[in-house]
């Protein structure tokens, strides 16, 4: 088969490559680029050099493992998108990452395909990546799934063995409402019912994988649905207001009256702006275009124009479905950005409705997300957003989270409006329009909290007002939280039983949190003696937590006893005395360890100071921007 | 809408993206071909206009049809041209290669206009079919201040929602047609009637398929003299654009190594 590199002037359909990792993708792909003739001259030669120089015989997967790591280290490190032509139709295979830690390279790549190959390794059945793969496929709303059973080598093409692994396999995907459209069972490495019919598995009738690969359909025209513009600029060049967006559902026509956002101002389209074209009448879903508006009303970004009588769902609580990106967990309480097409909405995470088990693939209430999890949650937000609910093959109603650091950190197809249930605290937080940027900005360095753990006596107060005051003489901004000054206010209620210190940890943590939000250096010095305890605490203040160990033996404590508390401790006047008759758990891996059993107090402080103030340090180019 | 027009839509949200998120914000102007597309692109966007400076960062080894293609469409398309310097090859890593060295040299020049004038976002016009770790390129690609390219640690990217700098001293680079490919653009050359400098067309039986520095671009045996001829080429051609630069040859790792550094 000879045929042209490049030929249709149709759009290529994105089809993505997901599956554990070393179940063959990138071996997949390279064969299907081979044996379907779509490679560039030299490339083979290319590929046999490379792999010869690391020992291999030919490794297929170096072709789109293009970086050193990913060659060296044998694995995908990120996606990679290369066209891919077979009998005129044009594809753009996505090859996505299998390790568990590369998810989010994944949903990058994967996002928008029409459909996906799910490579299951045939001796080895679905592993933890197979199950995750398939959720997220099933999340995004790619419907139509074909799994390659690869490596049927293995199995001596065995059908008995090879259907016993389909209906495993299928079962899975039945679990997560998940069809699959085709199996095929396949050698990649040996070109086996890839591009040609297996020669070794007489007894298969089903298409080879370019055969099933022809048959994905096309994308559904999304021009027929109800109008959803939302506005993502809005400009004005030589005294002319232009509104700039793209067309996500249905068309827009001169002279059609348009609802503008949550105010609900109608307007008209008066015109169709564009440069260098012929001029228009009308613009369909997929477009970016420019509008003028009669009367010239001023929309904002993220405003969503859409037809009077087919307006979105308007709901300040809103039910989604969730991915969750970040490597710590998600909790309630949490806010975020909502990032919908243009619009931005502050929200808070007010319930984890159900939590999706991987390994059992059943869905459990839970208190948190865990790191590249699934779930269902409730989002609150400040204002009313509009929106239409996610349903596969459309664009709507796909949002993400991003964090006070502009990161995203999770993917939120929306379900629906939420009902509040009886009884349930709604709370709707408010959100800061002063940015985390501007504070440092303004404060010429980072917030933080530095939090000091040890015994009584080991000298957490002593060193954090020493460095508190040399931090404040260098100009930062930077406050104690200490624990007994805590105990004689905020947490007076508060007695010495394992909940009540938990909730003493809380209630400091939660009070440095918004310290250290408003742009401060916040020192924490609290005995803290469990694990657990400075495990809550990270987990409430988040980003710039740093644990430091105060370490002095207890025999050193116990004869300092500044305040006498060993003393009364030892002789029965108090109980629950740490280190006496309650445990310490000394920090396994602290940012920072303290020892001050010996040597001066001063030379201590002056190390935390230093490290305090390396950690709080803004990036060396820090100008004023404008 | 064609193919054409889908890349010509997602490359003019992506540019409104980055007018909106990003300031100050500049695109590099090469001069090559795709690069005059990424100003096209940005008329189409901005009604007509480019509402933010292009910036030359000249190696000095360019081919003289260049410069003068420069001067004359900067004026045409009232452009706000901002000039760039590279420092000498001496002053470049002697570990690379002679050609990748010297390649190198524009990184250093972009990073110090970068800093020069402060720059939030530069737009540039990479794409993912000319070269494997271009491939593996997000639209919005976030540079710490050292402007190195974290190829293990790139954030998601998905559902048009793009990185935005979130520490002080950090870019983004922004690439509107990392989707598209070589013919892609050829064709829409043709449907745009974009201008191009001469150099891509055949004379006595070659052509340059990729316009670099003159002393490390070589050209190809071609005989296509219109923009036509050089589509219908593509068509058939089975070597990859790149095949006439030399870093990219010189060594395994060596186009790699100046990305992570930087280079576009
Ligand atoms: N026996 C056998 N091995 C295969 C087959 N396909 C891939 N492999 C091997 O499986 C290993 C992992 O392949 P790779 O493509 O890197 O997996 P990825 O992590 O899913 O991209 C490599 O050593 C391949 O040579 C096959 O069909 N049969
Ligand atoms: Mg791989």
């Amino acid at each position: 088969m000879s045929q042209s590199l490049i030929s249709s002037q149709d759009a290529a359909t994105p089809i993505v490559i997901v599956g554990h990792v070393d179940h063959g993708k990138s071996t997949l792909i390279g064969r299907l680029l081979h044996d379907t003739d779509n490679l560039q001259e030299g490339k083979v030669a290319q590929i046999i050099e490379s792999s010869k120089k690391r020992g291999l015989k030919i490794e297929w997967s170096f072709l789109l493992d293009s970086l050193q790591i990913e060659r060296d280290q044998g694995v995908t490190v990120d996606s990679t998108r290369i066209p891919f032509l077979l009998g005129g139709r044009e594809f753009v295979i996505v090859d996505a990452p299998g390790h568990r830690q590369f998810l989010r390279n994944m949903i990058t790549g994967a996002a928008d395909a029409e459909a996906a190959v799910l490579v299951v390794d045939a001796a080895e059945g679905a592993r933890e990546q197979t199950r995750r793969h398939a959720m997220l496929l099933h999340l995004i709303g790619i419907r139509h799934v074909i799994v390659l059973l690869n490596k049927v080598d293995l199995l001596d093409f065995d059908q008995k063995k090879i259907e016993a692994v389909e209906q495993s396999v299928s079962e899975l995907l039945g679990k997560l409402d998940l069809e699959a459209a085709l199996f095929v069972p396949a050698s990649a490495r040996d070109g086996d019912n890839i591009a040609a019919r297996s020669d070794r598995m007489p007894w298969y009738k089903g298409p080879t994988l370019t055969e099933a690969l022809a048959q994905v359909p096309s994308p559904a025209s999304r021009a027929n649905l109800p109008l959803r513009l939302p506005v993502q600029d809005v400009y004005r060049f030589n005294d002319k207001r232009y509104v700039a967006g793209r067309i996500e559902r249905g068309r827009v026509r001169v002279g059609d009256t348009v609802i503008i956002g949550t105010q609900k101002t109608p307007a008209r389209i008066a015109s169709i702006e564009s440069w260098h074209t012929a001029p228009q009448v009308s613009a369909v879903a997929g477009q970016s275009i420019a509008v003028t508006l009669e009367p010239d009303v001023i929309p904002d970004r993220g405003d969503l124009l859409h037809l009077p009588e087919a307006p979105p769902v308007e709901a300040s609580r809103i039910r989604t479905r969730l991915f969750w990106l970040r490597q710590e967990p998600l909790r309630v309480g949490e806010s975020f950005k909502l990032r919908l097409a243009t619009a931005e909405h502050a929200v808070t995470v007010t319930s984890i409705d159900s939590v999706l088990n991987l390994e059992d693939l059943t869905e459990q209430p839970g208190e948190e997300v865990p790191a590249e999890g699934f779930a269902e949650i409730t989002l609150s937000a400040a204002e009313n957003v509009q929106f239409d609910p996610f349903v596969p093959g459309t664009a709507d109603g796909r949002g993400v989270l991003v964090d006070r650091q502009q990161r995203i950190v999770g993917g939120a197809p929306l379900i629906e409006a939420a009902t509040i249930a009886a009884g349930e605290k709604v709370i709707h937080p408010s959100a800061s329009t002063v940015t985390l940027q501007d504070r440092e900005r303004a404060k010429g360095h980072r917030g933080g909290v530095f939090w000091l753990t040890g015994l009584s006596g080991a000298g957490k107060s002593t060193l954090a007002r020493g460095a508190e005051a040399a931090l404040f003489a260098s100009g930062l901004d930077v406050t104690v939280l200490d624990g007994d000054t805590l105990r004689s206010g905020l947490c007076k209620d508060l007695g010495f039983s394992e909940a009540d210190r938990t909730e003493n940890v809380r209630r400091a943590a939660e009070v440095a949190r918004i310290l250290r939000d408003a742009g401060e250096i916040v020192l924490v010095a609290l005995i803290s003696p469990l694990q657990s305890d400075r495990a809550l605490a990270r987990q409430v203040i988040g980003d710039g937590f740093a644990e430091i160990f105060v370490d002095a033996d207890l025999t050193t404590c116990e004869q300092r006893d500044p305040k006498g508390l060993y003393a009364a401790a030892r002789s029965g006047k108090i109980t629950g005395f740490t280190g006496i008759d309650a445990p310490y758990e000394a920090p396994q891996s602290p940012a920072l360890h303290l020892k001050t059993s010996s040597g001066t107090a001063e030379s201590v402080v002056k190390t935390l100071a230093a490290f305090v103030k390396d950690a709080t340090t803004l990036s060396s180019v820090t100008q004023v921007r404008s | 809408m064609d193919h054409l027009d889908q890349l010509e839509a997602q490359s003019v949200f992506i540019l409104r993206e980055a007018y909106r998120k990003l300031r100050p914000l500049a695109m590099l102007w090469s001069l090559g071909k795709d690069s005059n597309v990424m100003v096209w692109l940005a008329k189409k966007a901005f009604l007509g206009r480019v509402p933010f400076p292009v910036m030359h960062v000249d190696t000095g080894k360019k081919f003289p049809e260049m410069y003068a293609f420069r001067d004359e469409y900067a004026k045409k398309w009232d452009l706000e041209l901002l000039l760039g310097t590279c420092p000498p090859v001496e002053e470049m890593d002697p570990s690379l290669p002679p050609a990748a060295r010297s390649a190198a040299r524009k990184t250093a020049g972009l990073a110090a206009m970068i800093e020069k004038h402060q720059l939030q976002g530069v737009i540039a016009g990479i794409r993912r079919d000319e070269q494997g770790t271009r491939a593996k390129e997000r639209v919005f690609s976030p540079r710490g201040a050292s402007h190195k390219w974290d190829i293990r640690n790139q954030p998601p990217e998905f559902w048009d929602q793009y990185a935005t700098p979130h520490e002080e001293g950090m870019h983004i680079r922004v690439h509107p047609l990392l989707s598209w490919r070589e013919i892609d653009i050829w064709r829409y050359i043709e449907r745009e009637g974009i201008p191009l400098v001469d150099l891509y067309f055949a004379k006595d039986g070659k052509r340059y398929r990729s316009l670099g520095d003159q002393d490390i671009t070589n050209p190809v045996e071609s005989n296509a003299a219109t923009v036509a001829e050089v589509i219908a080429e593509l068509e058939t051609t089975r070597t990859s654009e790149r095949a006439g630069r030399a870093m990219d040859h010189e060594s395994e790792d060596a186009f790699e190594r100046l990305r992570v550094a930087g280079y576009l």
